[in-house]
């Protein structure tokens, strides 16, 4: 689904390179979570499959397509929900239809509708944002990622800013959503227990520049609860990868 | 009782001590040519009201409605530059501030000559004065656009033109109203100073003619009705935001 080819990229502020001839994969509907020290670059790789940055070296793929050829490819879902005051939930959640511009007015309507109900804000779509807690503002920010048609979702630490009960409601309910369109997601999270409970497989980037991407693939199938993250080899992996980043940090 | 309304006590009140301070210090002077008293105002207000209303506030107010106009155009035709060039930013903004050093009084009488004592000399200093805080204030806007909400909508796909519809002509839009708010009275005040120093009617000149007869309240009257001129305008610019702006302090 995603291909990072001998990747490189230096911001033109810094003396040395962020990332230096990076190569990972992403399976086609794989959960995928990037997890690593604060500063390492993460971000910098999802603006680089997002088109915000442009490589200095190497290729990315999306469906073995590179990205310069491609629109709409992805669907990209910041920190901070950025909902528009200025509009309706509903109005921000069609805004990617808005500009792709392919439906009229009432499909544009029934599919944020329908997107809405799928993220449970049915009833919330002419509220204004500011309405909405915490945990549903993301929810809002969710439907409106689908709702950019693309089967590939990065998902840049969308629940950092919410409090710890909200977070734990929040990653289940993603991993419901996960289940139901089973998209390719890649997650960015500096929570360890986050990252085992919603992942297939975790990418630890360690120290910069990163040159790789430490694979570790998560040994618990689907469907998971809050138990899940109590077996063994769970607990053994959480532990490995705290291990891994604490070494990174001193 | 509103909770506006009670908001507005402190002002009136203060307001009222004003007045009275003036008609006591009006009444020890007695010489009305040098400190008319408010009522002195008022009452001469009401004799004055045929010319007043109906040839010198109407000259005055086509100089404020046309200057307003172009100034608008102006500022927000510059702003938007601004924006979209950097290169135009970096060559227009010294020289707007530049234009602010120049005494619109001392040049008002070189309109005059230029341009005699028609509409368009105190159209002039009327735009001089009042394009300056629309251009500032609304590249202000400009520059508070959330890059992270650029670049989300980017990642959408959207063009220059979404981004500036959907995105930065709302966060613009208080900025324009408070541009406007304080336009208003400066272009009252440049209509005014454009006719004091050269015209055949308006309030200013009216002003200025009452002062050639010692009518201290003649003087005062055509400010008085300027300033109520000028709030009411304000007032209704002010409704008109809040209904534009209803997400506004949300």
């Amino acid at each position: 689904m995603l291909t990072f080819q001998d990747v490189s990229f230096q911001y033109k502020t810094e003396d040395s390179p962020l990332i230096n001839h990076l190569s990972f994969s992403i399976n086609k509907g794989e959960f995928v979570s990037i997890i690593g020290p604060s500063g390492c670059g993460k971000s910098t790789i999802f603006r680089l499959v997002n088109g915000l940055l442009k490589s200095a070296g190497g290729e990315i793929f999306v469906d073995k397509t590179n990205i310069k050829s491609q629109k709409h490819y992805c669907g990209y879902m910041p920190q901070q929900d950025m909902l528009f005051p200025w509009r309706s939930v509903a109005e921000n959640v069609r805004l990617p239809l808005e500009i792709q511009g392919d439906l009229s007015n009432p499909e544009m309507d029934l599919r944020a509708n329908q997107a809405l109900i799928a993220v449970g804000l049915e009833e919330w779509g002419e509220k204004s944002p500011q309405e909405l807690s915490g945990g549903m503002r993301q929810r809002a920010a969710f439907a409106r990622t689908l709702l950019t048609g693309s089967d590939l979702l990065l998902l840049d630490e969308p629940f950092s800013a919410l409090d710890y009960l909200t977070r734990l409601t929040m990653r289940e309910w993603l991993l419901k959503q996960w289940e139901q369109e089973r998209k390719t997601v890649l997650f960015i999270t500096h929570d360890v227990e986050e990252a085992l409970f919603l992942s297939n497989r975790i990418l630890v980037a360690q120290n910069a520049p990163i040159t790789h991407l430490q694979s570790f693939d998560v040994p618990s199938g689907y469907p998971r609860s809050m138990q899940t993250l109590q077996q063994p080899e769970m607990f053994a992996l959480k532990e490995q990868l705290i291990s891994m980043l604490r070494r990174d940090k001193l | 009782m509103r909770k506006t309304n009670r908001a507005n006590i402190p002002a009136a009140l203060l307001s009222l001590a004003l007045l009275m301070i003036w008609q006591a210090a009006a009444m020890g002077i007695q010489a009305a040519y040098i400190l008319p008293s408010p009522l002195q105002v008022i009452l001469r207000l009401w004799e004055l009201r045929r010319p007043l209303f109906s040839a010198h506030l109407p000259a005055t107010m086509t100089v404020v409605v046309v200057g307003l106009v172009l100034s608008v155009f102006l500022g927000l035709g510059l702003a938007i530059l601004m924006d979209c060039y950097p290169a135009a930013e970096k060559a227009l903004y010294p020289l707007i501030i530049a234009s602010q050093t120049i005494p619109t009084t001392a040049l008002a009488p070189l309109f005059v000559l230029w341009f005699g004592y028609g509409l368009w000399s105190k159209v002039l200093v009327t735009v001089l004065m009042t394009f300056f805080p629309i251009t500032i204030t609304v590249f202000d806007g400009f520059r508070s656009v959330k890059t992270e909400m650029t670049d989300l909508l980017f990642t959408f796909g959207a063009n220059k033109q979404q981004i500036f519809w959907k995105l930065k002509f709302p966060t613009i839009l208080p900025y324009f109203f408070s541009a406007i708010k304080m336009a208003i009275p400066l272009s009252i005040i440049g209509a005014a100073i454009g006719e004091w120093l050269g015209a055949q009617n308006g309030l200013g000149y009216f002003s200025r003619r009452m002062m050639t007869q010692l009518d201290g309240a003649g003087v005062f009257a055509p400010i008085l009705l300027l300033s109520v001129v000028a709030m009411i305008l304000v007032g209704i610019i002010s409704i008109i935001e809040k209904r534009v702006l209803t997400w506004r302090g949300q």
